[in-house]
């Protein structure tokens, strides 16, 4: 190459090196513009951290209870949800949201909602104190310590729930407490529909 | 009325911010010298209007005007008067506004200071600081308008979130407005540099000033942030690598890079390019960062009013203001000339490594921010981005940037040896040795470090000052003397890097903390941390527009009373509304920090900490910021300052 034609291709290297900052920003500003489209349309959510299990059967476990008392596999789980839909809900003593959910799933309970429930790591002691503190909403209470079914059901942390329908298969999802406005808008039509 | 006023003063700003813009830009390319003297006129008469409109707003707010929608909605009677003023930038409209009116008044600032300046780069600034302002208040105008009412007023507000009831929350947008936008006059400056094709030392002199104000708010306002966050939320903590916090960090970051590059372009008319690209590149984090939060994309505990509507104007106007920078920069820096050369070893070449450490630490910043939406919208995933990333990643790019500002400012210009550094800093290093080793025989190895870290800048950051005065190698009377004729900056540079490092060994107590969650009955005893804290009993309590529960708690330590401490929680009647009030109890070197949880029959609920060195965490943000400013109290930065006669005689 001429040494003119080196220097051309130099100075063309500089340009599009100085393009480069324009070129992210256009990039980011796109991207942010189709998010922003598509969360006004409702077809993209942020907040929603999802779960990789949705709309999948759930997986198989067999769990111990709270210290002497039993506690329960995935067929028992399975089983139950053919009769009528099961909220899943994991929990932890030590976990704060979880505390304030209690009241919740409390009145859920009090509603005819099947509430079953597994403790995330925790000391079956410290959980069945939290559940005689807080009160327990739970039909039936297993203990994962070693957090393997927690891994296998794709959780982020606790609180967590999840809508067991009849055929077994996850049908709903949540990660955080459960509010009243949530309850209203979310859980109770993934139950109806898990039900019907 | 006088809402009418507010809405018609914003409105004249507006068309004022728009004229200055045409007639700015306009006549520094005609050169029309009459036209030109006009621009500071528009902007002093542009910050008057918005003068106006906020002192409308804070009106509205003082006398209960409930037709003002805004008003209605975060005010109410029974709020004390201080946070009816205050709460007039606590929520989105107010805040936009504040935002217009800090753009407003660092115009006029341009204005009334930049006498000195060329009349056509004054013009042009002043042109794109109005083109920028007309924009985000069009934005206040049209969209997020404070003024608008409603009929029938309601007979009381819905009063403002009980967690932003504070003082520290109050003063906080301010100042960290200060400086995001701060940045935008050298954004302003380098936007004109490339309209006009030129940069040299003057440009950098103009720039460090505004650059270095606003770095010095915007530490201090991201100190407040993080203070407010420790012990308000009543958490423990002081930084989630929060999308909101990290916001503010970013352009704390390049700004960072920008103050130091800047220094460069004065000096050694080098590095000219890449500085206007920080210009640029810290303003528009600083953009993206006040308006991004608030568009909803982004996942905060910081919550304010998401509307994907507005953040469609808001994004439409970013892209004009950044997209049309960049597009400028792509356009004209080829043509900037490029001046002195320097070795990798030399005051220059350690400055450089400064700016690409930060920016990297920035990139990283980013990354982990933007990742989760941007994960969310390509792949479909649903990914969270934590502390251990930002921990894993921000570290061993932090070590370097530790290891070299020390020494850093000991390099000559051009071309310098490592040698002398080790000859002039080895006693900072001895010292960090010791005390990172004697720290490693009881704690885990990263405190230890990082207490080593924080000697080596407290100490190693005075090693210039130590070198230029001859301490402990010429006599006191000869040191003194040198002193007093060391430049400011010199100090105020020293200053700054220690204040860093008197953050990082907070950072580091920080890590120390113990802490215990515990249910308590009225009489029971916990040890947390070498301290004995007895719940003493819970009662009620009463504010202006709260109720609170408050415990009474006992501290002692080896069987001596140490303090009595009084966590509460207020429940805002209005709002529905429980918040909790942390009781810290500090002497500098820790907190006991107490906060009081539910009550169950007659158990409460406590999480007690001890944390220690926690203050330092913000007082070295304080000492980072007083280096700043006394480093801009150096006479040679003020241009066209007279230089001081000696040995005048007195008459």
């Amino acid at each position: 190459m001429s040494a003119s034609g080196a220097y051309a291709a130099a100075v063309l290297r500089r340009r599009l090196l100085m393009l480069a900052p324009l070129g992210v920003a256009v990039a980011g500003g796109a991207a942010f513009w189709t998010m922003l489209n598509r969360m006004q349309v409702g077809k993209f959510d942020p907040h929603d951290i999802g779960n990789p299990m949705l709309g999948k059967p759930i997986p198989d476990f067999n769990l111990p209870g709270l210290g002497s008392a039993a506690g329960f596999s995935s067929a028992d789980l399975r089983a139950a949800a053919a009769k009528q839909p099961v909220v899943l809900n994991f929990f932890a003593s030590y976990c704060i949201p979880c505390a304030e959910e209690a009241e919740m799933l409390d009145a859920l309970k009090q509603q005819g909602v099947q509430i079953w429930g597994i403790a995330w790591e925790d000391d079956p002691a410290k959980t069945a104190d939290f559940l005689s503190r807080y009160g327990n909403p739970f039909t039936r209470v297993a203990s994962d310590r070693s957090g393997t079914t927690f891994i296998n059901f794709g959780l982020y942390g606790v609180p967590e729930s999840f809508v067991i329908g009849s055929t077994g298969h996850i049908a709903w999802h949540l990660a955080g407490p459960i509010s009243p406005e949530i309850a209203e808008k979310g859980l109770f039509p993934a139950l109806r529909r898990a039900t019907s | 009325m006088i809402p009418e006023l507010g809405n018609f003063a914003l409105a004249l700003a507006v068309s004022l911010a728009f004229v200055q813009a045409v007639i700015g830009i306009w006549a520094a390319h005609r050169r029309d010298m009459r036209l030109m003297a006009a621009t500071p006129g528009l902007a002093v008469g542009q910050l008057l209007a918005l003068i106006g409109a906020a002192l409308a707003l804070v009106y509205a707010s003082v006398h209960d005007d409930f037709s003002v929608i805004n008003v209605a909605e975060n005010s109410a009677i029974a709020k004390p008067l201080l946070y009816k003023i205050t709460g007039t930038w606590g929520n989105h409209e107010g805040s936009i506004l504040l935002w217009g009116l800090i753009l407003g008044i660092c115009g006029g600032l341009v204005a009334a200071f930049g006498r000195n300046l060329p009349s056509a780069l004054r013009s042009r600034v002043l042109g794109v600081l109005g083109g920028t302002s007309a924009g985000f208040l069009l934005f206040c105008l049209t969209t997020s308008n404070p003024f608008l009412r409603d009929f029938p007023a309601p007979h009381d507000g819905r009063g403002m979130n009980p967690l932003l009831q504070d003082p520290g929350l109050a003063f906080h947008p301010p100042i960290l407005y200060m400086g995001y936008v701060g940045f935008a006059v050298p954004f302003a400056f380098a936007v004109a540099a490339l309209l006009e094709g030129r940069i040299d030392a003057a440009w950098g002199r103009w720039v460090r000033p505004w650059a270095l104000t606003s770095w010095c708010f915007l530490t201090c306002g991201i100190a407040m942030g993080s203070w407010w966050a420790y012990y308000e939320l009543g958490w423990g903590g002081y930084w989630f690598w929060d999308p909101v916090e990290n916001a503010s960090l970013m352009p704390w970051l390049t700004g960072t890079a920008l103050v130091h590059s800047a220094i460069v372009v004065e000096k050694r008319e080098s590095l000219k390019i890449w500085t206007v690209l920080l210009a640029i590149g810290t303003f528009s984090l600083s953009l993206s960062g006040t308006f991004l939060v608030r568009s909803g994309i982004l996942n905060s505990v910081h919550a304010f009013a998401n509307d994907p509507a507005r953040g469609i104007f808001i994004l439409g106007l970013l892209g004009l203001v950044i997209g049309g920078a960049l597009l400028l920069f792509a356009l004209r820096a080829p043509l900037l000339k490029s001046g002195g050369v320097f070795a990798p070893v030399s005051r220059e070449g350690a400055l450089v490594l400064n700016n690409i450490l930060l920016c990297s630490i920035c990139a990283v910043v980013i990354v982990g921010t933007m990742y989760p939406p941007f994960a969310d919208l390509l792949l479909g995933q649903k990914i969270s981005v934590g502390a251990p990333f930002f921990n894993a990643t921000v570290l061993p790019l932090a070590i370097p940037v530790f290891a070299a500002m020390a020494v850093g400012p000991l390099l000559p210009w051009k071309r310098g040896r490592l040698w002398p550094l080790v000859v002039h800093a080895w006693w900072a290093a001895l010292a960090a040795t010791i005390v990172a080793g004697v720290c490693a025989i009881g704690m885990k190895v990263l405190p230890a470090l990082a207490f080593g870290a924080a000697t080596w800048l407290i100490l190693g950051s005075f090693a210039e000052v130590v070198e230029r005065t001859l301490l402990f190698r010429a006599p006191v009377a000869n040191s003194v003397r040198r002193a007093r004729g060391l430049p400011v900056a010199v100090l105020g540079a020293a200053i700054a890097h220690a204040g860093m490092g008197v953050t990082i060994a907070g950072i580091a107590g920080m890590s120390l903390a113990s802490n215990k969650i515990v249910e308590a009955k009225p009489g029971e005893t916990f040890s947390v941390g070498g301290y004995q804290w007895t719940l003493l009993s819970v009662q009620n309590g009463e504010g202006s527009n709260y109720t609170s529960r408050i415990a009474n708690i006992e501290v002692m330590k080896n069987g001596v009373p140490y303090a009595i401490m009084h966590p509460s929680r207020r429940n805002f009647v209005s709002q529905g509304q429980t918040t909790s009030d942390v009781a810290i109890r500090t002497n500098l070197m820790q907190d006991l920090y107490a906060v009081l949880g539910d009550e169950k029959g007659d158990s409460a609920v406590l999480r007690l900490h001890v944390n220690p060195l926690a203050p330092w965490i913000w007082l070295g943000a304080v000492v980072m910021a007083a280096g700043g400013a006394l480093s801009l109290a150096d006479r040679r930065l003020r241009v066209g300052a007279p230089s001081r006669l000696r040995n005048v005689v007195p008459a």
